[in-house]
């Protein structure tokens, strides 16, 4: 089972922001969406846990379409999946503990000791050992975002969807929130879609890497393929050269 | 539905006069199916059970002192007001009639429920409203929680089930202060104050003050957590979804102070 994406659109008001995306992430894959803030990667996410529904298009996740889901089936759906928000969306007034057995007390068979071992385990998964009893307040930028991706793997998700994991954090953080990504493949054997604008991150953690582009897929491939591809705008975007993004320089703009 | 901007400047104020309508008409419909929602959550008992005593405890309990910081003084002016007004003219145990009339029928139920627009409707709004801003509400969805069960309906139950305790005790608070005014201010006996009290008593005007209140809170909480999870833009939108919310419970509660007096009496 895996994640497919065909011809999404969503728009806001007048502001159209998935212009017919289509993208597949097949089983046991960790695949990365980077681009530009505001270019539409949280949005798109959002459309395969049924935040938001799309304008037009399919959204297929472990062999169900999620627009059509409602009440219990989407609840059954969404305990498939763990999400990791930009900003981590820890519940404020309860401690980490708290959070991250929020999950698991929605399981039927799981008791208070169950719960407590499971969450021990997360904890020590994430590094963040006898941290339990804090609240977010008193964690760091990188603690919290570890928190959050405890809290998401609680109930050993299908698939993992990463929401920008490494915004605004320094880059000895940002490559231990790299390793964690990798470790939740390799250890729990999830797939993954990481969206990003940290292309270090990207090229770092995935096996597939694609530019959203105007609402569209603009270029997909490995991060070898990324590396040396031709597309003035993947090079803009992968070299940070806004001319060259931009189109305001003469070039191949192509696509692929 | 796309609105396309205007640019003649006559058709502007129709315009805007339209585009306040589409957007009141929509509130309303999304404010229907958020009471619809809630019906349907009611089922879900494993999810709101354990949260209603916590938020009984912060709704009522909570709202106790300042309910009867107000009812106190209310009780002490209407005491001393009636008396001003009825001296010369009617007896004075008339004192009692009009300080129990008053706080259990209007000033009670009234007062109570505007003060807790305020402390409670802008808790919940103000509340629901960060979490909302701060994707802390779909992180519950993205868990398998239904916001509406877990966060709307623990809270409106509550407010259904303590308003009218917070009522009945600011009601006979007022009560207790303008019977002492009348004792240490106005020379009157108890017997006076009790007897006058007791003249025009309904058993039925308890049950209106009930009735009151149980709506008030129901929309007081009601519009908190509709507000709330509407809220976005940032800080700067919890702020307008907190006024919001006082405005909008605050009318609603004269207008349906209004409606019951209305249909009831």
């Amino acid at each position: 089972m895996s994640i497919r994406l065909g011809g999404l659109r969503k728009s806001f008001g007048t502001k159209e922001v998935l212009r017919g995306f289509t993208l597949t992430v097949e089983e046991g894959e960790t695949a990365a969406i980077v681009g530009p803030s505001g270019c539409g990667k949280s949005v798109l996410l959002k459309h395969l846990v049924g935040l938001l529904r799309p304008d037009a298009g399919t959204v297929v996740v472990d062999g169900t379409a999620v627009p059509g889901l409602r009440g219990k089936e989407l609840a059954a759906l969404r305990r498939k999946i763990g999400y990791v928000f930009q900003f981590a969306a820890l519940f404020d007034s309860m401690t980490v503990a708290a959070n991250i057995a929020m999950g698991l007390r929605r399981l039927r068979g799981w008791d208070r000791n169950r719960i407590a071992e499971r969450v021990a385990e997360c904890l020590g998964l994430v590094d963040l050992n006898g941290m339990g009893g804090r609240y977010p307040a008193e964690l760091s930028g990188g603690q919290r975002k570890r928190a959050g991706l405890a809290r998401a793997i609680a109930a050993s998700p299908k698939y993992l969807l990463y929401d920008e994991p490494t915004t605004g954090l320094d880059p000895v953080m940002t490559s231990a929130i790299d390793r964690l990504v990798l470790k939740m493949r390799d250890e729990l054997g999830v797939t993954a879609l990481v969206v990003t604008h940290d292309m270090t991150s990207a090229f770092r953690v995935a096996d597939r890497i694609t530019l959203l582009h105007e609402g569209k897929a603009r270029f997909t491939g490995s991060p070898a393929e990324v590396r040396t591809a031709g597309d003035d705008v993947l090079r803009g975007f992968v070299e940070g050269d806004p001319a060259l993004y931009y189109g305001l320089r003469g070039g191949r703009n192509d696509g692929a | 539905m796309v609105l396309l901007p205007v640019t003649d400047p006559l058709s502007r104020p129709f315009a805007a006069s339209g585009r306040s309508t589409l957007a009141a008409l929509g509130s309303v419909g999304q404010a229907a199916a958020l009471f619809a929602g809630s019906v349907r959550a009611l089922r879900d008992i494993g999810t709101w059970g354990p949260l209603l005593l916590p938020q009984m405890a912060r709704v009522g309990v909570a709202s106790v002192p300042i309910a009867l910081f107000i009812a106190t003084f209310t009780g002490i002016v209407m005491s001393l007001q009636a008396s001003y007004t009825l001296t010369g003219t009617i007896p004075l145990y008339f004192v009692g009639t009009m300080v129990g009339k008053t706080m259990i029928l209007e000033l009670g139920p009234v007062l109570t429920g505007l003060i807790l627009a305020g402390r409670v409707g802008a808790n919940i709004s103000a509340e629901l409203g960060t979490m909302r801003v701060t994707e802390q509400v779909d992180a519950l969805e993205t868990l398998a929680y239904d916001p509406v069960s877990y966060l709307v309906v623990p809270r409106t139950l509550a407010g259904i089930f303590m308003f009218p305790f917070v009522v009945l005790l600011a009601v006979a608070t007022g009560i207790a202060s303008g019977w002492l005014t009348a004792l240490q201010l106005l020379d009157m006996s108890s017997a006076e104050f009790v007897k006058g009290l007791r003249l025009f008593f309904e058993p039925w005007d308890v049950w209106f003050a009930v009735i009151k209140s149980v709506s008030f809170g129901a929309v007081v909480t009601g519009i908190g957590c509709f507000c709330g999870l509407q809220t976005e833009h940032g800080a700067e939108g919890v702020g307008r979804s907190a006024t919001r919310t006082v405005v909008t419970s605050s009318m609603i509660i004269l207008c349906l102070d209004a409606f019951w007096a209305a249909v009831l009496l």
